[in-house]
């Protein structure tokens, strides 16, 4: 009998759900509330907290038998992160904008 | 790195439950998870293509934030939130299906194949009233476009510039568009698989299908998880 | 001498197993597949080509007299974009990758053949939708389509030719994917990582880039098309929009693009090297992870292409730097196959000979490069012939020479027939010739101030431009013969022994054809990789390679 991707009982199944439909709720009232800088910190923090559940639980990423499909996931992040984090080195450094 | 396991080539299996073993594969377990590799591939590639937009986003972002703020307030954050939570909701019924496809339950595997596709159809839905509200207010970008008077929300005695919201909406148009357009992919894709269940061939030894079917639409609702907040709720607090 | 011999009879390959046009359009075999693709890149080949021969051409003369300054804009477009996305980017991995990685791993296909096929079909569609465009138009944008030219002014083609690059590139990022899972899934038992072929790993490192970088270019491309209809202001900068916006996504692919298109070629040099050498690879695990490292660290230099853009300067400083340690993984690799060389019995093949070219002519392409990486240098020679010079010899002296002398080792392998050998020494030695004679000159071009993409010069400059133009024509030549000698053997060439170069790796140990399913049984690998030193204890008299 094969044990890849072993399924995670139903508990932990319905216990993300639950999670995740919170987290959607927090991220929809913390944007009301003024946190000064942090409301994007905060949002995208939420955001990830649910990507992570969804990956690594309904995504079966946890209990994946090799780390392959994590270095792949970890790897594509890291590249998303080089393009973006790169590009706004250039931005954030400019003494001057686009005036229209 | 993981070596190939010592695979030593068996006979013919001849059990009616074994699904097609493709003739350049030595096994099954071989050839599930190179189809569990490719996808996680592919969806590695989905990842890269939308993070141009998010980057194109970031930066517009950055250089216009008030502008921003003022459009992306003209979008509806409540029917943002019920797509949210809907695409949660399909999620949980997908990998439901895949337990139900490991314990033979071809009932509810069918069950909640069915309620993921009523799911992403709902999500459709909403996206096309979001969208012909925008339509009715001119915010399509395009001839027709206008944003008059639109007050920034954290200095109201500003109006938004025009010209830059119009940035935003396009930004919200191709972003929640593509992505839409990766739904209908999905439900087509679970149009098959719900076919495929109906017809038996999925078993507890078999179900790899569902599995990448399921990996497919997931990273859909991940992607959708990170346009709402951004989305939606750029500069929302009084 | 090479000691299989043919039998009577003719055996079964995977060339006459079938016949008829269906089951060529149809397969799902990755040696046809591959045979499909050889084809079709030759086919674009010549169209690139066509068009460098007008631009040599018309900068015989400093006046623009040939063409008008419009229609020159077009040739180098689209002589680029030919170039680069029909020709080199596919060419080693769609037809030798594709070809060579299931015999390299042990395996009797790649893990996806119908997406393999799906893959070639995309390219075929692509190229039909470049084709129609430059037949009804064109583009003349230059093949970097930079905004807000190509968004709001150009009046050519560039919708269409931005779609056909879109699909193409799905075409390349589904050529990665298949070859990964490939690599990873599908090795024969006791081929561990460390024991495989430094092609494989090459290629490994190609198809992380085609997977990761390959998307960005692709949504660039739908955002470029969608200013372009609806003028929304993304890269318009009356519109608020920031031309830099569209480089930076442009580059972030097409940067480590240059480098999709030489890792490959440097697989194949690896190959030939210690073939010819008698020798084992010195240093397999510094060569294996350089490759990975140049993967990498390609994805982080994209700006330099920026430098004078209006980039600001401290990032620019920062994709300097980086620029210079990508340079040290290819440095890396230089010296490797040269220690390999080291003392071996080094024979002068054809193969070899592009290889030695390969090893040359990069070099001084790669450290022309580290010039264009210090700010201040660029700055005088940025959109200048000088760069011109720097990515054709990599390209061309690199890429394309380890592409042909991929070629000519794996013929023997690919079609079943040896290729005459003393015409293709002349031919190597005229591409050699030509290519030196045709690029060298660009080098000082530029240093002394010709700008690149423009069709008329001042006539001090005119010496140069027709050296290099006469380089060219000696350099059609050298690229002639071997089509016509290739295709000369299919039919009247000696039939090949299964190793006529008695070479190490598992894709000499079938036959030559090999037959559709490659081999009759998984083969279990015990041995180190390149292993001469046992191969040639087997023999008794000195190996006398072929020819």
């Amino acid at each position: 009998m094969h044990d890849h991707a072993k399924s995670s009982p139903l508990k932990t199944y319905f216990t993300v759900w639950g999670a995740l439909l919170v987290g959607t709720y927090l991220t929809y009232k913390a944007a009301l509330i003024d946190l000064g800088p942090f409301n994007p910190v905060v949002a995208l923090g939420i955001a990830t907290t649910k990507a992570l559940l969804v990956a690594l639980f309904f995504m079966h990423l946890k209990n994946a038998s090799e780390r392959l499909l994590k270095l792949v996931v970890a790897s594509t992040i890291f590249f998303l992160m080089i393009l973006l984090f790169l590009t706004l080195t250039d931005y954030m450094s400019r003494p001057w904008t686009i005036t229209s | 790195m993981s070596d190939s396991q010592a695979v030593v080539p068996t006979a013919a299996h001849e059990d009616i439950h074994r699904p097609a073993l493709l003739h350049h594969f030595a096994t099954e377990e071989q050839q599930r998870d190179a189809s569990n590799l490719g996808m996680w591939i592919f969806l590695a590639t989905e990842v890269m293509f939308f993070g141009g937009l998010f980057c194109a986003y970031l930066i517009y972002r950055h250089w216009y934030f008030g502008d921003f703020g003022a459009a992306s307030k003209s979008i509806n954050a409540l029917l943002g939130g019920v797509n949210t939570a809907v695409l949660i909701c399909s999620s949980l019924t997908v990998v439901l299906a895949i337990w139900a496809a490991q314990t033979a339950r071809r009932g509810m595997m069918l069950a909640m194949l069915a309620l993921t596709m009523l799911f992403g159809l709902v999500f459709l839905g909403i996206k096309g009233v979001e969208y012909r509200d925008k339509f009715d207010e001119n915010h399509v970008p395009g001839a027709s476009f206008s944003f008059e008077k639109v007050p920034i929300p954290s200095h109201p005695d500003q109006y938004a510039n025009p010209q830059h919201a119009q940035i935003f909406f396009a930004l919200y148009f191709i972003m929640t568009g593509l992505h839409a357009l990766h739904m209908v992919v999905g439900l087509g894709i679970f149009t098959w698989l719900f076919w495929m269940a109906w017809k038996g061939r999925f078993t507890p030894e078999y179900y790899t299908p569902l599995e990448i079917g399921g990996l497919y639409w997931h990273f859909v609702d991940i992607v959708w998880i990170y346009l709402f907040p951004l989305l939606y709720l750029i500069d929302r607090h009084p | 001498m090479a000691t299989a011999t043919v039998p009577a009879v003719e055996r079964e390959d995977y060339l006459n197993k079938e016949y008829g046009i269906a089951s060529w359009l149809l397969t799902t075999d990755h040696k046809r597949i591959a045979l499909l693709y050889l084809i079709s890149i030759t086919f674009f080949f010549f169209i690139g080509g066509f068009f460098a021969l007008l631009i040599r051409l018309e900068l015989l003369t400093p006046a623009g007299d040939l063409v008008q300054a419009d229609t020159y804009n077009k040739l180098f477009t689209q002589h680029g974009q030919v170039m680069v996305f029909f020709f080199l980017i596919p060419s080693i991995p769609a037809v030798l990758g594709n070809f060579l990685i299931p015999l390299m791993v042990g395996a009797k296909d790649l893990a996806f053949p119908r997406i393999n096929l799906l893959s070639w079909y995309l390219y075929i569609i692509a190229g039909m939708m470049m084709v129609h465009c430059m037949l009804t138009g064109g583009v003349d944008t230059g093949w970097t389509f930079y905004t807000p030219f190509s968004t709001a002014f150009s009046n050519t083609k560039v919708i269409e030719a931005g779609l056909a690059i879109f699909v193409a590139g799905f075409s390349s990022i589904l050529t990665g994917l298949n070859f990964v899972v490939t690599i990873h899934r599908m090795r024969a038992p006791g081929l561990t990582w460390s024991r495989l072929p430094l092609f494989v790993w090459a290629h490994y490192a190609t198809s992380i880039i085609q997977i990761l970088g390959t998307p960005v270019i692709a949504i660039t491309l739908v955002l470029v098309v969608a200013e372009r209809a609806l003028h929304l202001g993304i890269f318009d900068p009356k519109l608020g929009g920031d031309p830099l916006l569209f480089q930076h996504l442009f580059w972030f692919y097409s940067h480590p693009a240059v480098y999709i298109m030489i890792l490959p070629s440097m697989g194949v040099v690896t190959e030939i090297i210690p073939c010819f050498s008698r020798k084992r690879v010195f240093g397999y695990i510094f060569v294996a992870l350089s490759s990975i490292a140049i993967a990498v660290f390609g994805f982080l230099v994209w700006a330099h292409h920026m430098f004078v853009a209006g980039i600001s300067v401290y990032a620019a400083l920062v994709f300097s730097i980086l620029s210079y340690a990508v340079a040290v993984p290819s440095a890396v690799k230089v010296f490797n196959w040269t220690a390999t060389l080291y003392k071996g019995s080094i024979h002068y093949s054809a193969p070899m000979l592009y290889a030695f070219g390969f090893v040359g002519l990069f070099t001084i392409g790669g450290l022309t490069g580290l010039f264009l990486s210090a700010l201040g240098v660029d700055m005088h020679v940025h959109d200048t012939y000088f760069v011109i010079a720097h990515f054709h010899y990599i390209m061309v002296g690199g890429a394309l020479m380890g592409y042909l002398g991929g070629m000519h080792f794996w013929w023997p392998k690919i079609s079943g027939r040896l290729y005459p050998e003393a015409w293709a020494r002349l031919a190597a030695l005229i591409v050699f010739i030509g290519f030196n004679l045709t690029f060298f000159p660009q080098f000082i071009l530029g240093y002394v101030g010709m700008p690149r993409r423009y069709y008329q010069y001042p006539p001090e400059y005119q010496v140069l431009n027709v050296l290099s133009t006469a380089g060219a024509t000696v350099l059609a030549v050298g690229y002639l013969l071997p089509m016509i000698y290739f295709l000369w053997s299919m039919r009247y060439g000696k039939p090949a022994p299964d190793n006529p170069w008695r070479a190490a790796g598992l894709e000499w140990m079938v036959q030559s054809p090999p037959t559709t399913f490659n081999f009759a049984e998984q083969p279990v690998v015990t041995w180190e990789a390149y292993n001469y030193d046992e191969i040639d204890k087997g023999y008794k008299e000195e190996p006398q390679l072929v020819g």
